[in-house]
């Protein structure tokens, strides 16, 4: 119990004293401590959950289990490895006039702010304060995204923040709506807005309603899983945004929307015994996997590049739990993993070579090897490895969710496989311009904090090889949870 | 439940009634050019969805109701009001609402959308214990309304008055269907909607010392 109250607390605390320090030369480096902290906390927090299994807190509000505690440990690891990187990063920013004291200071706080909504919402059981989570976590970013009051950022931050406050709005209504089938059950009691006492009443609650609530969900928590037709808002913040923010926003941000619709799913089609929430997730799996793929060759920015890229993975994720079953749900898990790993080394590398190129268009980037092998690389191998290339672990959860699809719904198999094959075709040849010829970009004044990206992209090599045995046990416990 | 002091049919007529002009507000606003009249509009769906809250509590008893009701009164009929006149004087804007589709087509799809409201939500009704039975469909007809004036208004202040109208209708939705959400979720959504509130001030300054203009058509920067 102490490790979850340590889990929130700490980077609840490290945001309210960055808040006041946050522009002094040795607050990166507190966030960077209050983020291993944090990630210290949910590693042993993980450890009790695998060995002593699932486990209620604090008079039920809040519900560990193998499925929340793999994300919470995600979040933490991933928070804490950018901000190891977003110390030089910001500090370049910072002496190129970018950034003034202040903004650092908001950024600082902000940041350690967003990680806490995040592990709230992962970690909480009621789900009227999962989306007060929510909610928060979308307001934290929105002030991340226009961090820089560039026009462009802060059109980026309207657009995101009206278009995700509708969505999340809807989603709102579907909370209401299932509190309201679980109120004839309950009573009128917080134990109807606990998600464990709707799970185990499942049977019970009136169907329609669910259905319809679970409508309201997956349009509400899909605008901020950046779910077609919902995504507008994806690409243009990730683009706008400071670096460490877009790697945040799509590693982790993506992820704990899509844990909202699927503890809903889990809830909605165990009371229905039907394969109607499932069905839906396919749909919007399918059509948000086809649609950015034929955007990609289209893209100038590289950051929007790879902000459409991570609308179509998390397609690929909703259509592998949309499908459901061990071997599916096992996928879209270990898809989670490796894309919010790999998405976030890649989006380190592309941080240092904007900064090097002075630009992020990407006909403006060239030669990234010659100047920085470290890099160059970095971004190259990142990108075979989002591209599903053998053997890194893209390749491995990809293989098995299109085996599953080939197996239960063979006509979806070839409109992925062209979807993949078209991103491939469009990302690999730009991404093999701004990596391979002659340099046009400057050394950084600063030295780059590698690490994090080849720690990650080791972690997914890794994945792809061989899953460690607790590893394969944690995620086969929490796909039979996900069903 | 029902200890009532009124006879139950009052109240639940005057809930109707409430409900009745919730929805009348939702069309006024959408009809509404002039943004003045727009914020005075929105108040007096605040004060309607205080009174309405106000008498669930007073008919069922239900002690937190009384909280939330006073919430209510608190920011939405007193403090966004206020704030968002400050803002008005502040930006010296006092033009007119733009909208991008006429308004009689507006009008027209509003209709639509509540008559959609309704049977999307018969479903419901039909189930509903409470007292209110008809108003979850007016509530999600008061949602759809401010969706739509979300979609067709140009400029920023409406828009987020369009967002506020919302979160009203779901507020309404809730205490209708269900008395009102377990307290600490209704702290928390009202924590939200402040912050979010502080958040959207400072962004009209920014994006009128931006753009010179509160008008969202002059960042067209992202055209695909």
């Amino acid at each position: 119990m102490i490790e979850l109250i340590l889990v929130l607390a700490i980077p609840l605390t490290t945001s309210l004293v960055l808040a006041f320090i946050g522009h002094r030369a040795y607050a990166a480096t507190i966030n960077i401590a209050g983020s291993l902290l944090t990630f210290l906390a949910a590693a042993s927090l993980t450890n009790r959950v695998v060995r002593f299994g699932p486990m209620n807190l604090l008079d039920e509000q809040f519900f560990v289990d193998p499925l929340n505690v793999f994300l919470i440990a995600l979040t933490a690891l991933v928070g804490f490895t950018t901000s190891v990187f977003s110390r030089p990063y910001m500090r370049v920013e910072h002496d190129h006039g970018r950034l003034s004291a202040g903004r650092l200071r908001l950024y600082h706080s902000m940041f350690q702010m967003f990680m806490c909504t995040m592990l709230l919402a992962l970690s909480t059981n009621n789900i009227g304060i999962l989306w007060v989570a929510m909610e928060a976590a979308t307001l934290t970013t929105v002030l991340l995204v226009a961090l820089y009051r560039t026009p462009e950022s802060l059109e980026a931050a309207w657009k995101y923040f009206i278009l995700c406050g509708v969505g999340i709005a809807q989603a709102l209504f579907g909370t209401i709506l299932i509190y309201f089938a679980a109120e004839q059950v309950f009573g009128h009691t917080q134990g109807a807005m606990l998600w464990t006492h709707l799970f185990a009443y499942r049977t019970e609650l009136e169907p329609t309603v669910l259905s319809l609530a679970f409508v309201f969900m997956i349009v509400g928590y899909g605008t901020k899983t950046g779910l077609v037709p919902l995504h507008n808002w994806l690409p243009d913040a990730h683009a706008e945004g400071p670096t460490p923010v877009s790697a945040v926003l799509s590693g982790l941000l993506l992820n704990v929307a899509l844990y909202a619709i699927i503890r809903c799913k889990v809830l909605v089609d165990g009371a229905l015994e039907t394969h109607f929430a499932g069905n839906l997730m396919m749909g919007f799996g399918l059509l948000t996997v086809v649609v950015p793929s034929f955007y990609l060759s289209r893209q100038k920015d590289v950051k929007r590049l790879f902000g459409y890229s991570s609308i179509e993975h998390m397609g690929l994720i909703t259509f592998a739990f949309g499908m459901g079953g061990g071997v599916a749900s096992f996928a879209g898990l270990l898809h989670m993993t490796v894309h919010s790993l790999t998405k976030s080394a890649i989006f380190f590398a592309v941080g240092h070579a904007a900064q090097m190129a002075g630009t992020q268009v990407i006909d403006d980037i060239k030669g990234l090897i010659k100047r920085s092998p470290t890099i160059g690389w970095g971004l190259m191998l990142g990108t075979l490895a989002i591209l599903g290339m053998p053997p890194f672990g893209v390749f491995t959860s990809e293989f098995m969710i299109l085996t599953t699809a080939i197996k239960h719904y063979p006509w979806a198999t070839p409109i992925l496989l062209t979807a993949l094959g078209v991103a491939f075709a469009a990302m690999f040849s730009k991404v093999q311009g701004m990596a391979f010829g002659e340099s046009t970009v400057r050394p950084l004044a600063h030295n780059p904090a590698l690490l994090p990206v080849f720690l990650h992209l080791g972690l997914v090599l890794m994945l792809g090889l061989w899953i460690p045995t607790y590893l394969n046990e944690w995620f086969r416990q929490a796909a039979r949870m996900v069903g | 439940m029902f200890g009532l002091s009124l006879p139950e049919t009052l109240n639940s007529q005057l809930i109707n009634l409430c409900a009745a002009i919730m929805l009348l507000l939702g069309f006024a606003m959408l009809a509404q050019r002039r943004i003045l009249s727009l914020i005075n509009l929105f108040m007096l769906q605040g004060l309607v969805l205080f009174i309405s809250t106000f008498i669930v509590a007073y008919t069922t008893r239900q002690n937190h109701l009384y909280i939330s009701a006073g919430l209510t009164l608190t920011l939405k009929v007193i403090a966004l009001p206020y704030i968002l006149h400050r803002l008005i004087r502040k930006l010296s804007v006092k033009w007119d609402v733009e909208t991008i589709i006429n308004i009689p087509t507006t009008m027209l799809a509003g209709i639509a959308l509540v008559v959609i409201a309704f049977n999307v939500a018969q479903p419901i009704s039909l189930l509903s214990g409470t007292i209110m039975r008809a108003t979850i469909g007016i509530a999600l007809a008061c949602v759809l309304l401010s969706f739509l004036m979300m979609i067709t208004r140009s400029k920023a202040v409406p828009q987020v008055i369009a967002f506020l109208a919302m979160e009203n209708g779901l507020f309404f939705a809730a205490t209708s269907a269900t008395y009102g959400m377990p307290m600490v979720v209704e702290l928390g959504i009202a924590l939200d909607v402040m912050v979010g509130m502080v958040i959207f001030g400072v962004f009209f300054f920014q994006i009128r010392q931006q753009f010179d203009s509160l008008d969202i058509r002059h960042m067209e920067r992202f055209k695909e």
